[in-house]
């Protein structure tokens, strides 16, 4: 294992501390249990949104706490979710009397947890509603399965509804939004190589140097098919194709289109990707109303990309472009 | 012939010391087919257990039981924390008021602490879980205590059903938890799930035989 660390155990801690000083304008920080909270929380009058996960998927959640996005996130430990009492503590911590919406990415730990949380909130007499994100399509929907992962649709769903808090707008209408999102928005991910989680300390698989895998989730759990590592142009469509088809995306739709590093792939890398995406949309005559490029979902240091399409209308386009003021992203202030 | 709260407390201390010698082991079975974290977060939740057993030495069973469940559920994470923290907190919701734990009692608590875990994780028999191991478990539990066995035998035969449910996980194609979404590919691989529960039966059988 080769990382820029002092202690494996001591990861996540040394990272919010430095993110407590690092973005002191935007948040705040408490440890046991670990939250990170908008600095001027809770805003009165606003639904407060809170997010959270296994940490290793930086800038997610954390950076994306600020005004227009999220107001908390729960930050567990490396690619595992947060607890309840975490979780409770982070939707306290935001409620200013309108509510507070959970985003959950469909992995059983954090519905689990978060599922725990809200019921304990409510006994606390907080309103909460949750969206589970689920925009995965390199894995089976069936009732044999525990459903579709929630991946990139996360990020852009956090910053939409991030908006829709942002203006005030009631519980259910941001939690709907969200929904809709979601509803819209698809995914799919690859893999270059592998990533090591700190504590395990070796690489959670083996990836031969002349093979990738397609459909990979982003804690470093293997995807549905290995092969051969071939070209930016064949792999980005095998990564579009099956997106297109599953919502599916037709001539004349205007998407936001999400092109997404795993943490160990250079920028320069992401734009051929987006190269050969926008290539593919000419022909099929889709849109790009908006777009996204670098790495906002990450797995630690895998290399990698992932992308992520949103079918949008011109209220979504207002939200996404709404002015926000997180770490991660930053815009219109 | 039956089970005091010190030996609730040694059960516990067995428990914890076994996720801690089969902490690689676990994290092992669950990179095969999950995310690689069960052995880490199992022994991250138990040393914090550990930690607060001192305080619990002179606790009713149920309070002992209580408390290790909400420590699980603050420590572990993952759907580990959630599923072992409901087991012990249902096991102590069930075994209120009780100064000392019968096989009956026990066997009823071991019904409550499933009867939760399935309530939490909406998951059935032969979905590749924890499940697979605690539901012949109890059954044999059960069939032991109509039988009329002794604590030692009961716990004994209860161990071994759960060991060969445990080994009866590996065909298994999983259905729940992040392993569901392997498919096909999940099949050939023991489940680390099932593998931590066969450690709490067998470290109950083991602190226990002299009960």
């Amino acid at each position: 294992m080769k990382k820029l660390i002092n202690k494996p155990e001591n990861v996540v801690k040394e990272a919010l501390e430095a993110m407590a000083l690092a973005h002191a304008d935007l948040l705040k920080i408490s440890y046991d249990p670990n939250i990170i909270v908008r600095a001027d929380a809770p805003v009165r009058g606003k639904v407060g949104l809170v997010s959270g996960g296994g940490s290793g998927h930086e800038p997610m959640h954390g950076g994306f706490v600020g005004m227009g996005m999220l107001d908390a996130a729960c930050p567990g430990s490396v690619f595992t979710s947060p607890t309840p009492d975490q979780i409770l503590a982070a939707t306290k911590a935001v409620d200013g009397g309108a509510g507070v919406l959970h985003i959950v990415k469909n992995y059983t730990g954090d519905i689990l947890n978060f599922e725990m949380a809200a019921d304990l909130a409510r006994d606390e007499g907080i309103q909460v509603e949750a969206v589970i994100t689920d925009d995965d399509v390199a894995v089976k929907d069936s009732t044999w399965t525990a459903g579709r992962r929630g991946v990139g649709v996360t990020v852009l769903a956090e910053k939409i509804a991030g908006a829709a808090a942002q203006q005030n707008r009631p519980l259910k209408e941001v939690a709907d939004i969200c929904r809709q999102v979601n509803a819209n928005g698809r995914s799919m991910g690859m893999a270059l190589t592998s990533c090591t989680v700190p504590e395990a300390g070796k690489p959670t698989f083996d990836l031969p140097e002349d093979e990738m895998e397609i459909g990979i989730g982003i804690h470093g759990e293997p995807g549905r098919v290995r092969m051969k590592l071939t070209s930016a142009a064949e792999i980005t469509a095998m990564l579009v194709n099956p997106i297109l088809e599953d919502l599916p995306f037709r001539s004349g739709d205007s998407v936001l289109a999400f092109v997404n590093g795993m943490g160990g792939t250079p920028l320069i890398e992401l734009y051929v990707v987006y190269n050969e995406m926008a290539k593919l949309f000419a022909r099929r005559n889709i849109k790009i109303a908006r777009s996204l490029v670098g790495s906002y979902i990450t797995s630690l240091e895998m290399a990698g990309c992932s992308i992520t399409l949103v079918k949008m209308n011109d209220e979504l386009i207002s939200l996404w472009d709404a002015p926000v003021k997180t770490a991660g992203l930053r815009w219109g202030i | 012939m039956a089970v005091q709260a010190n030996d609730v407390i040694a059960w516990i201390r067995t428990f914890a010391e076994s996720i801690r010698e089969n902490k690689d082991y676990l994290t092992q079975l669950d990179s095969a087919i999950g995310d690689g974290d069960h052995g880490t977060n199992m022994d991250r939740g138990f040393q914090a257990v550990l930690l607060k057993l001192p305080d619990l030495a002179d606790k009713e069973i149920c309070a002992i039981l209580k408390a290790v469940g909400m420590t699980l559920v603050s420590t572990v994470g993952g759907a580990s924390g959630p599923l072992y923290g409901t087991f012990f907190l249902q096991l102590g919701a069930a075994t209120a008021g009780k100064p000392e734990l019968s096989l009956a009692d026990w066997s009823a608590g071991l019904q409550s602490a499933v009867d939760g875990v399935i309530m939490r994780g909406k998951a059935g028999p032969v979905d590749k879980t924890m499940l697979d191991t605690l539901l012949p478990a109890l059954e044999a539990l059960k069939a032991a205590c109509a039988a009329g066995s002794g604590l030692g035998e009961a716990l004994r035969l209860s161990a071994e059903a759960g060991e060969r449910g445990m080994l009866a996980t590996i065909p298994l194609v999983a259905r729940k938890g992040r392993a569901s979404y392997l498919g096909e590919r999940s099949a050939g691989h023991q489940d680390p799930g099932a593998t931590s529960s066969e450690l709490l039966l067998k470290a109950a059988a083991a602190a226990w035989n002299q009960a």
